[in-house]
């Protein structure tokens, strides 16, 4: 009798376990890794949802979408976290996404309003660069300076396509101009952030185009001040991170409580220093003292998503031209 | 030569070939098929082809160049260390690329070593951005590669024929002519097309050392195409081209390379008693050392810079050390599965043809046999449930040619020399393989097995794409810190990478090189 019970106990643990749900969330490479808000993020998320959340990481950004599309409505996931408003328009374009229903009042310097998208953090696109060196104060002043620069591609990396925004949206037609300027600073075009920023912090380039808060980070893991980045009078170009439920999810309810866990403490917390942007919405207990230091550029600048996808080719193209002579 | 009495794997090599001409057809069947028919280049393709080509070629044509000199210098000198320096050339080649390039800039950089020398001196810096900058990293890729082939064909010409060469008083021009020049013929056009395929697949090299997009390579055109354009016709469209043209050179050069039976030796140590005395034997040395620094020293700048990290490597670093370790194994023993037959079956045929399809692994863009395979699997299983295997697969099919280069040869030579014998006394088949074909081509066989658990070690590749978080390879890790601005930790796991690399490459090379 005591064995049919122990048996029984073990079978309802086991069917109870089997029932967890499971909340599938593709995200980014660098979000699940372990210096990333991953782990963090699925241990605040899993105390309270009663679940089991897992993360599948899928290249970065661009690569997320990629392979959403691959997947099609039969995908496993039912979160894409990680997508930016480069892309928005691209992913709202193949009607994956089902609307988060969520109203929140976001803590960013631009309106943001998308019933498919809630952004989690965001940032600046800013040239790092030595503290000690003469800092350009806009993209013209520092074509005309004899600086060399690191940028990424924009056909295979996020910041790389933030550059070629930034200088649309502050030039527009004369950024094929500004372009062929800055020619002659571009000491090499890297495939993503990491070789550009690896090469700046070995010495190889004056500056590098990062964020504004890699300064933050150099400032609070580092303890290092000399790295900061140079402030443009004309602004800088956002980046906006969002994450979307995926229509054909099986887990609605568990997808809509995630999105909002997403943009609570919880969540917001770990943002700003483990994947090193602005949260979306600013903790109760507010922002790490090395981001309160952090000066925030007088100009916000950044393309609604339909038009960043609009100008997406035109700027390519401007960009290539430039860069091939 | 026209009557082989033996012919070894004549129906597994046709096999194993189909099957690698399977796995990869497959891939591109399903790009295809899932994105559609309609096949376009557009004109920015057309200038990603041309640099491609034009990059590719330079690359293929220097590192084969300098490797000869290299490789004579090293056939004819023996001094303490040998050993060690040819199983050290094989370093640059297995480094992941970002490590290499690091390596690379930490001595020919803005802030690099000669540059830094050269200011002292009062000189003006030297750029290494450029297409000089990229043609530089292909050939400290390959320099290794194809020194080490050349080697091969050096050292599987029998001592007696040096030893003839020195009783008959031939100088050293004659027995250049006479004795190495046929194996240049040989072996370079071969260890050309190789290292030409490598080239043409090159992406972040080409663009962090081409300076600009001028530097596009169809590859990054291919990447593009996948990623921000989910253009799969044009990608797959991309990826043929890319294929055929490394094929195309393949079969070409395969098809140049004489098929010349040599007598065999008696398989005693060559002592070189023709190499020449006097100024030449100085400038040997000055070849072998400049070879050695231009290869060494990026390897030294990395070691210094990331030995430091390397005692507090975060836990996770170690266990993907692991997961690497397990790639590489599996994929070092499919390479063989699928590298002895095909070796075999080549080595007994007429033309030497075959060894094109070895190629396809090599020139097919590992995000388009991954893709091809994601849509495959996707139907049917969970496609992270077989990112290790995948990822095994497709470093074993890079590795394969370079398998097949280092093999064919040395079964054609056992062939030509033993397989009478052997057929008389009734070895054939499995018996053949294991008396007469695997022992007198150990050196080959460990050579390749090393490369592959090197190459596999080191390999970012399709993993990146498909991976759970926790099944992260080394690779992976390590870009992973580089992208949380952990670029020391990262330093420290480029070491450990190495190491591993370098110990996989040097036990199964020793394991050959022990009979020799």
């Amino acid at each position: 009798m005591k064995h049919l019970i122990t048996a029984a106990a073990m079978l309802a643990a086991t069917s109870a376990w089997a029932d967890t749900p499971v909340l599938t969330v593709y995200t980014y490479d660098s979000f699940v890794s372990d210096w990333g808000p991953g782990p963090q993020v699925e241990a605040a998320f899993e105390a309270t949802c009663g679940c089991d959340l897992q993360f599948v990481a899928a290249g970065d950004g661009a690569a997320l979408l990629s392979r959403l599309r691959l997947e099609g409505p039969r995908t496993e996931a039912d979160i894409v976290l990680g997508l930016d408003t480069n892309l928005t328009a691209a992913a709202a374009e193949t009607g994956l996404f089902a609307p988060h229903g969520l109203d929140v009042a976001y803590d960013m310097p631009v309106a943001f309003d998308d019933p498919l998208f809630a952004p989690f953090d965001w940032g600046y696109f800013a040239f790092m660069m030595n503290a000690d060196a003469a800092k350009p104060t806009s993209m013209q002043e520092l074509a005309a300076s004899d600086l060399k620069i690191v940028i990424q591609d924009p056909r295979s990396s996020t910041p790389g396509l933030g550059l070629l925004m930034w200088v649309k949206t502050v030039y527009g037609d004369d950024a094929p101009s500004v372009w062929s300027g800055l020619s002659d600073n571009v000491l090499t075009v890297t495939k993503g952030w990491s070789e550009a920023y690896g090469l700046f912090l070995e010495g190889e380039a004056d500056a590098v185009l990062s964020y504004t808060t890699s300064q933050a980070y150099h400032a609070i893991a580092e303890e290092d001040p000399t790295k900061v980045f140079a402030p443009f009078s004309e602004g800088h170009y956002m980046q906006i991170e969002v994450a979307g439920k995926v229509a054909s999810t099986d887990q609605p309810e568990l997808a809509d409580a995630f999105l909002a866990f997403m943009l609570s403490d919880g969540f917001q917390s770990v943002i700003p220093t483990t994947n090193w942007m602005y949260p979306a919405v600013t903790p109760s207990a507010g922002l790490p003292e090395g981001y309160a230091a952090l000066p925030r550029p007088e100009t916000s600048l950044i393309l609604p998503a339909a038009e960043a996808a609009a100008v997406r080719d035109e700027a390519l193209q401007e960009w290539l031209t430039a860069l091939s002579q | 030569m026209a009557d082989r009495s033996v012919a070894i794997g004549e129906w597994s090599g046709p096999a194993a070939a189909m099957f690698v001409a399977g796995l990869i057809g497959a891939a591109f069947a399903a790009v295809l098929w899932r994105g559609g028919g309609d096949l376009s280049l557009g004109a920015a393709g057309l200038a990603a082809l041309r640099f491609t080509v034009l990059q590719a070629l330079a690359s293929a044509a220097l590192s084969v160049l300098l490797a000869i000199p290299i490789a004579r210098a090293l056939a004819r000198r023996s001094f303490p260390g040998r050993a060690l320096l040819v199983t050290l050339l094989g370093a640059p080649f297995i480094l992941p690329v970002i490590v290499a390039v690091l390596g690379l800039i930490a001595v020919f950089g803005r802030a690099g070593w000669i540059n830094v020398g050269l200011g002292a001196l009062g000189l003006p810096p030297v750029s290494i951005y450029g297409a000089h900058g990229v043609v530089l990293a292909h050939v400290f890729f390959n320099l290794p590669l194809a020194t080490r082939l050349i080697l091969q064909g050096w050292d599987a010409v029998p001592a007696e024929r040096f030893r003839l060469c020195a009783s008959l008083g031939l100088g050293p021009w004659a027995a250049f002519r006479v004795l190495e020049w046929p194996i240049l013929t040989r072996i370079v056009p071969g260890a050309f097309a190789l290292i030409f395929a490598v080239c043409l697949t090159s992406f972040a090299v080409a663009l962090i050392l081409g300076g600009g997009p001028r530097a596009t390579t169809l590859e990054l055109a291919i990447y593009e195409a996948f990623r921000f354009e989910f253009d799969l016709p044009r990608a797959a469209a991309l990826s043929l081209i890319q294929l055929t043209l490394a094929a195309g050179a393949a079969a070409l050069a395969l098809w140049l390379v004489p098929v010349l039976p040599r007598a065999p030796g008696l398989g005693r140590t060559a002592n070189r008693f023709d190499a020449p005395k006097g100024w030449r034997r100085v400038a040997d040395g000055v070849v072998i050392a400049l070879g050695a620094a231009f290869l060494l020293l990026p390897i030294a700048a990395l070691l210094t810079r990331g030995a430091p990290a390397l005692l507090s490597l975060p836990p996770s670093v170690w266990a993907s050390a692991g997961t690497s370790l397990q790639v590489a194994a599996l994929s070092t023993a499919f390479m063989l599965a699928l590298a002895l037959p095909m070796a075999g079956w080549i080595a007994s045929a007429r033309s030497g043809r075959a060894e094109a399809v070895g190629l396809l692994g090599l020139a097919a863009s590992p995000l388009t046999i991954g893709t091809g395979w994601f849509i495959l699997i996707y139907p049917y299983a969970d496609p992270a449930a077989w990112t290790l295997v995948v990822t095994a697969t497709v470093n074993a099919l890079m590795a394969l040619p370079f398998a097949l280069r280092a093999l064919v040869p040395a079964f054609r030579e056992t062939l030509a020399g033993q397989g009478r014998l052997a057929a008389s006394l009734g070895l054939t088949g499995l018996a053949y393989w294991r008396v007469v074909a695997l022992p007198l081509a150990r050196p080959q066989l460990g050579f390749a097995a090393g490369l592959c658990a090197a190459l596999s070690l080191g390999d970012l590749g399709v993993v990146a794409l498909f991976a759970e978080p926790d099944q992260a390879t080394l690779p992976l890790q390590m870009a992973r810190l580089m992208g949380a601005y952990r670029m020391e930790a990262a330093a420290g796991a480029a070491v450990l990478l190495m190491a591993l690399a370098f110990t996989a490459f040097w036990l199964c090379d020793r394991w050959g090189r022990a009979s020799a």
